[in-house]
């Protein structure tokens, strides 16, 4: 109801979006308020304190800090109840996303590539299903991009060298603008594309109608194989490698007796950066493959590991 | 006319360009800045021209970049950065304290020769080609993927940063060691605490900078990874470290501005500047927590969430003291005698856009918001309010207060009040329907635009033309005037301060006999209802 009273202003299109409409709704409320004021009181001066008015100027306020004291309270309690406003659905919207369905990104100037998990790739363009949070892991191929739904209130930036993970939902079907809103050379203003939002039914029509002969999954098994991991990783090499089955979402024991989660971060940075955090009890025999492998063939890497989650080592 | 003053003393160009005068200097600079301004200001024309149409169609996406780079770079460094500071606060600080000149006259003049230098490699860099990242230089894009003369265009900044230094350390002394017996700390004009802070911040950040820009460089020339993630750097790193930097840079560019109204408010409305110590701290409280906000760039960068929330805090903090100092602006027009001349307009324009400049900080701070309004317009209209509707329109009107004492001439009232309204609306009309565009989303940077931001933008470039006009109008009758202008007396606006006590134009020495401070400042009370001489 109150997203009327910004009659410019397209509504929202997902749960957060509307937190964020309401929210900017009260802090444009806030400065009306203040600016209203503000303005009645410059202009009530002015005209009565003009040079050559005859009124009374006797009785100055001299003694001004209790004023001083009203006004910074004022200003710094309204000032904190926004911030604590801010905070907390800044929260919700950066909240860890729900592993349901992963969508994958991989930002280049000057285009949006996306890949669902069964295969389905798509340029400048992402078709999702609505009224269900996706979880979408971007990486950029170059320089820093950034993911931008005007219709959802969301942004965040892709920066190459790493994993941004973001959770989307769309409430209501429709072709929505993705800008990228971070600087990224010649054709940034090229950088577009659209989010097409279906009902969960044609949704599975697309990804049918789209499938290509081969997963994300069999496809980074390939990789796997192609590119020599399975010589060490798959058991009967020479060289001792810690196994991959099950690995996915477990902790890992490192030989500096700390333990991480074995994420799409992990995983990443174990291939890119293999000498970093080594797994207890192996030595850092592992080559890097940085510039070796684009950012496509990493996001297939990945997900082949992870589809090697349910297999017990 | 009998005696010399500073402009007739002596009339070579050797006295020009190796005078130790402050005064002179300051002239040397504000010749420097117009030109600055206008390079920057066709730059700013040639995009809203641009951007009047969705499509391309006046210049090359290339070409574009290369001018919202210009303009950014030259508007920020070659103009803000020193408008108020170098110009005004140059020819002004030595008369506000009573002394014969700034504590290093060579050291100012060999500023403004490091500033010249600075100021032509970076025109070298654009007439070679230009530069396309953006003032901003991010990393890895400066470093590895911009085929531009990104290292001269650095070069020139990174000179003009010593000259900033120098700036700064000059005013500090000066106003340390050399006022007048009897002005003491509590005696002093609210510029010149401004000035102080500002000077504080110039040489506490600047070096930050500097250091930034020859890591970038050093990454981009010689490949040592420090930025880009591919050589085992990390881009996030840049951004903290350019915005140490640059977000106290917006506090050098905005608090000259805010001291500059003090003495405008204060003088037109004959009465002292309401909370006078709470104004003069505010300054240095701006100075000191405005170190402590630059991750409120980087809400959307992926810092850690931690980090956002206290730097949003942080900046709800730095808020604050702005606020103050509006609310006392405000209540010294109380029960005053106000005078609408040009410089009043403008301080009440400042007071206006500021405060709509600062509110829409505060949106910008509010970390949910932000998600979506970073990156777009909405940022672009929101510094333009503080940038250019604050500190330009102070400077602008600093420059007509102070025009009568610099010239030893009287402007035109009329062209000047003319011009004052013009650029009020014109700015209006240029920046406002830019929160518009930001708030549905337009992103900043955009050479091509979705056909729907249309009607804003042209709205914007319509504002941005009568701007452009209102902007050139100062350089005619203002030029005018100091060829042809009735002369000035020494105090047009019977205002107490110490820079009014002297001839206009001083004399080469500012003071014959050395002055003597007995009263707080801005004692207007006992001429209260005394009209400006030349009324």
């Amino acid at each position: 109801m109150w997203r009327q009273w910004i009659p410019f202003w397209q509504p929202g299109l997902s749960p957060h979006s509307g937190d964020v409409d309401l929210l900017f709704t009260g802090l444009l409320m806030v400065s009306a308020l203040v600016i209203g004021l503000l303005f009645f009181l410059l202009t009530l001066f002015c005209a009565r304190y003009r040079a050559g008015n005859q009124t009374d100027r006797d009785h100055r306020v001299k003694k001004s800090w209790h004023w001083e004291v009203s006004w910074t309270a004022a200003s710094f309690v309204c000032f904190l109840g926004l911030f604590v406003w801010g905070a907390s659905v800044y929260f919700q919207i950066y909240r860890t996303p729900a592993d349901e369905h992963d969508v994958f990104v991989v930002a280049k100037q000057w285009m949006w590539k996306t890949q669902h998990p069964g295969g389905q790739a798509e340029i400048d363009a992402l078709h999702i299903p609505i009224k269900r949070p996706i979880r979408l892991v971007m990486a950029s191929q170059d320089v820093i991009h950034s993911f931008f739904i005007p219709a959802l209130r969301l942004k965040h930036d892709v920066v190459p060298g790493r994993y941004q993970d973001l959770e989307i939902e769309v409430d209501k079907p429709g072709h929505y603008h993705l800008f990228c809103a971070e600087y990224c050379g010649t054709d940034h203003s090229g950088m577009i594309g659209e989010i097409v939002a279906m009902e969960p039914a044609d949704f599975s029509n697309w990804l049918t109608q789209q499938a290509p002969s081969s997963t994300l999954a069999s496809e980074g098994g390939q990789l796997f194989r192609e590119l020599g991991c399975s010589g060490c990783h798959s058991g009967g090499g020479t060289v001792r490698a810690p196994p991959l089955e099950g690995v996915y979402g477990k902790p890992v024991p490192l030989s500096d007796g700390t333990t991480v989660i074995a994420d799409d971060k992990y995983i990443r940075d174990s291939i890119l950066l293999p000498r970093s955090q080594v797994v207890a009890s192996y030595q850092p025999v592992m080559p890097s493959f940085e510039g070796k492998v684009s950012e496509d063939q990493l996001l297939r890497l990945v997900i082949y590991i992870k589809s090697l989650a349910g297999h017990s080592s | 006319m009998s005696a010399k003053n500073y402009l007739t003393a002596d009339f070579t160009l050797r006295s020009w360009f190796l005078t130790t005068d402050h005064k002179r200097i300051a002239i040397l600079y504000f010749a420097s800045l117009i030109f600055f301004f206008f390079i920057g200001g066709a730059a700013a024309t040639a995009i809203r021209i641009e951007l009047a149409t969705p499509q391309a169609d006046l210049v090359s996406s290339d070409v574009y970049n290369r001018l919202f780079t210009m303009h950014g770079i030259i508007m920020v460094w070659f103009f803000l950065i020193p408008s108020i500071p170098n110009t005004l606060g140059n020819f002004i600080v030595p008369l506000m304290i009573g002394a014969r000149d700034l504590a290093f006259p060579r050291l100012n003049l060999m500023s403004w020769y490091i500033f010249m230098l600075g100021g032509c490699v970076t025109l070298f860099a654009i007439l070679a080609g230009g530069v396309d990242t953006g003032w901003t230089f991010y990393t890895p894009f400066s470093t590895l993927y911009s085929n531009s003369y990104v290292i001269v265009a650095a070069a020139g900044v990174f000179i003009a940063g010593f000259s900033s230094i120098l700036t700064g350390l000059n005013f500090i002394v000066t106003i340390h060691r050399l006022r007048a017996p009897g002005l003491t700390w509590y005696r002093l004009p609210l510029f010149l605490w401004s000035l102080y802070a500002t000077s504080v911040i110039l040489v506490l950040a600047t070096p930050v900078l500097a250091i930034t820009l020859l890591l970038m460089a050093t990454e981009r020339f010689f490949g040592v990874g420090i930025f880009d993630p591919r050589i085992g750097g990390d881009p996030l790193l840049f951004q903290h470290l350019f915005w140490f930097y640059s977000h106290p840079a917006v506090y050098i560019m905005i608090l000259p501005g805010m001291g500059v109204i003090n003495e405008l408010v204060s003088c037109f409305s004959r009465k002292q500047v309401f909370g006078y110590k709470f104004v003069a701290w505010c300054s240095l409280a701006i100075a000191a927590v405005g170190f402590l906000v630059w991750g409120h760039h980087m809400f959307v960068s992926g810092q850690s969430l931690i980090a956002s929330l206290v730097f949003s805090f942080m900046s709800f903090i730095v808020a604050v003291p702005s606020a103050i100092k509006v609310f006392n602006w405000t209540a010294t027009l109380h029960k005053g005698s106000i005078h609408f001349d040009a410089p009043m307009l403008y301080a009440l324009a400042f007071i206006g856009l500021f405060t709509i400049g600062g509110l829409t900080g505060l949106f910008l701070a509010c970390l949910a918001f932000d998600v979506h309004a970073t990156d777009t317009y909405f940022v672009v209209a929101h510094f333009h309010y503080i940038m250019v509707g604050g500190m330009v329109t102070a400077y602008f009107g600093g420059l007509h207060y102070w025009w009568p004492k610099i010239t030893g001439r009287l402007y035109s009232e009329y062209w000047a009040r003319t011009a004052a309204i013009l650029i009020f609306f014109g700015f209006n009309l240029t920046f406002f329907p830019q929160f518009i565009l930001g708030a549905e989303g337009m992103p900043r940077r955009y050479h091509v635009y979705p056909p729907e931001f249309q009607v804003w933008n042209v709205l914007s470039s319509g504002g941005a033309a009568i701007l452009a006009v209102a902007y050139l109008m100062p350089l005619f009758y203002l030029g005018y005037s100091a060829f042809f202008g009735k002369r000035a007396p020494a105090n047009p606006w019977n205002a107490p301060g110490l820079e009014w006590q002297t001839s206009s134009p001083p004399p080469e020495f500012n003071f014959a006999p050395q002055p003597v401070v007995t009263r707080e400042p801005y004692q207007y009370n006992e001429r209260f209802e005394a009209e400006p001489q030349n009324a």
